[in-house]
């Protein structure tokens, strides 16, 4: 896969959950923008303000932990958010990240990354740059199963090529 | 108690994504024993061996959406042009987050899900039925053997049936709709076996937040956990429930309970007709656990996380304005039982609301015919109707700002009942005694009962 994800860091702590990523009562909606426009607002309101097309999380332990809400994942990503970097996820939400296409890999140096830094996924190399502090990380790509489904733009798209639907 | 063994939070959570390390199965067509949840993937995909990190293919038994994934599910099913149902009889949908439909939106969805529903011949468990776990437990659907998935994390509960029981999203479910089966990367299994007697009047509910306590929010992230031992025998089937619908809380990807002749008698099944599997004698664990539970104290989780266990006279004093019986875990037919012998011939402090959300019509049933109902309401109780209820926030017993609240259901994050509402998770009982002081209080204080 040939493609690199480029944008500044919005640091998290640990065991994020789904509830603080969109509180439950807006797990009515459908509208993965109108999800986007609540995305962290009990627990982080000015991130809506801030976050720019591209932009990655640096996550801690269990990042997503809590619900099987996919809105979850779906705020994130709508918002503008390309991809998340954390020690750890919950299972539900990585699986569910990978299955909309919102990228997700694990790195233990998270901690080392600041808010605001520039990044760069290369998932072509499996690295991790960091431009604001001249640093590069190695990380394991996800299983070919999970980058099939991605690189497919998620799990409907990939689903309707296995089907050959038409 | 202690735990004997540690794995390292690393060595979980990089199972993600690629092969685990410290794989024990040794190559050249030597079989080596597997557990339980290994022999049920195997089964289904086929192989003779599968081991921890494998990814296989696997058929689905049994798939359930509630209102709250639904709606996703349903848009995305869409995006699949001329895709029908795998099959319908497998399926079903479970009106519960909102239900009955507490606005106007939740209405439009149960009417889109009723529509998808009568187009391709899917079931329905209506508004008032109950929550999805205990519905479909209750429905028989969740057998030995089987793989069960559900739009809903607290799916892994059903594992206390020996089926492999896990919760995915509604996209990935709007897939599996289509195609019927799945890939499942092969966890890693730590068993936990409990031993013991439980003193008066500690719960189930205690057991599963004193295992929280232990093991933590992740630390059991990607892991099977296998939970047997005397305590388990000697629990009736829904009180095991209450356990392992609380493991999902420990990040685990499902939770599995031996079979025995309360499983078979609630199920309708025998030895025969059921597929049972037994873990090898020489199975592989990540880890193995033993705890004693007879001199377990109650636990209350405090605000945060449902891990944040502490014994209750660390959390005596607190005062709330709200408790409850709620949630697929923490509102069967034992929980209102337990609650209302600490109630009987008691009154609801004046300064508490006291909210019952039943997690099924037929405890409402039962509880009714017992005389359970009668004696809550008399104390002073305010019951909804069976549904997720008070543990999401879904509309019903939702807090201001800086209330507190004591509760039976499933978690207690950051603004899961309201933003900025503090609540202590706990026993019907010791929600029932702290509901009668106005604070949280050791139900054993209150006597009675057990």
């Amino acid at each position: 896969m040939n493609k690199s994800l480029n944008g500044k860091a919005f640091k998290f702590g640990d065991d994020v959950d789904t509830g603080q990523i969109i509180p439950g009562k807006y797990v009515v909606l459908t509208d993965p923008n109108e999800l986007a426009s609540h995305v962290f607002e009990d627990v982080a309101p000015e991130f809506k303000g801030k976050v720019e097309m591209g932009d990655i999380i640096i996550a801690g332990k269990n990042f997503g932990t809590g619900s099987s809400r996919e809105h979850a994942p779906k705020a994130i990503k709508f918002s503008g958010i390309s991809a998340v970097i954390a020690k750890s996820f919950a299972r539900i939400f990585y699986r569910n990240a990978i299955n909309i296409g919102l990228f997700a890999i694990t790195l233990p140096q998270v901690d080392e990354i600041k808010e605001n830094d520039q990044i760069t996924i290369n998932l072509n190399e499996g690295k991790v740059i960091n431009h604001t502090q001249g640093k590069e990380y190695k990380f394991d790509l996800p299983h070919k199963v999970m980058l099939d489904i991605f690189a497919e733009g998620g799990i409907i798209p990939f689903t309707k090529k296995e089907l050959n639907l038409k | 108690m202690k735990l004997a063994l540690r794995l390292d939070d690393n060595h979980s959570s990089n199972l993600q994504g690629r092969e685990a390390r410290g794989v024990f199965i040794k190559s050249g067509g030597i079989f080596m024993g597997m557990t339980v949840t290994e022999k049920i993937i195997a089964n289904k995909a086929n192989l003779s061996q599968v081991k921890p990190g494998q990814i296989v293919q696997v058929p689905v038994d049994f798939a359930f959406f509630h209102d709250n994934n639904a709606p996703i599910a349903i848009r995305q099913f869409s995006r699949l042009p001329n895709a029908s149902v795998w099959d319908s009889s497998k399926v079903m949908f479970v009106l519960d987050h909102h239900s009955p439909s507490t606005t106007l939106r939740a209405a439009q969805h149960h009417q889109n899900i009723r529509d998808f529903a009568k187009k391709h011949n899917i079931k329905v468990s209506e508004v008032g039925r109950g929550v999805s776990h205990p519905v479909v437990a209750e429905e028989g659907y969740a057998r030995p053997g089987r793989i069960i998935l559900g739009t809903d994390s607290h799916t892994v509960g059903l594992g206390t049936f020996g089926c492999l029981a896990t919760g995915i999203g509604s996209t990935e479910m709007a897939a599996v709709l289509a195609t019927g089966s799945i890939w499942l990367q092969v966890p890693e299994t730590v068993k936990i076996w409990l031993d013991g007697k439980l003193g008066p009047h500690i719960t189930p509910k205690d057991v599963a937040l004193f295992l929280l306590k232990n093991f933590g929010p992740s630390f059991l992230n990607y892991a099977a956990v296998e939970i047997a031992g005397p305590l388990v025998d000697s629990l009736n089937v829904e009180e095991r429930m209450a356990i392992t619908i609380m493991c999902l809380e420990m990040g685990v990807k499902n939770a599995i309970m031996p079979v025995d002749e309360k499983i078979l008698n609630y199920i309708n099944g025998t030895q025969k007709t059921e597929k049972i599997f037994q873990a090898d004698k020489d199975a592989v664990y990540a880890s193995v656990v033993q705890f004693d539970v007879s001199s377990l104290e109650p636990i209350v989780a405090t605000p945060g996380l449902p891990t944040n266990g502490v014994e209750v006279n660390q959390a005596e004093g607190v005062e709330i304005n709200q408790a409850t019986l709620g949630s697929c875990s923490g509102a069967f037919l034992h929980d209102l039982e337990a609650a209302a012998e600490i109630l009987k011939g008691r009154k609801v402090h004046p300064g508490v609301r006291f909210v019952v959300v039943p997690n099924s019509s037929k405890v409402v049933e039962k509880a009714a015919r017992l005389g359970i109902i009668s004696t809550l309401v008399e104390a002073g109780a305010i019951f909804s109707s069976p549904a997720c209820g008070t543990c999401g926030g879904y509309e019903v017993g939702v807090l201001a700002p800086d209330e507190t609240c004591i509760s039976t259901t499933t978690r207690n994050m950051d603004g899961r009942m309201g933003p900025g509402g503090l609540i202590y998770l706990a026993s019907a009982r010791t929600v029932a005694a702290s509901a009668v002081m106005g604070k949280i209080t050791d139900p054993r204080k209150l006597g009675g009962g057990n």
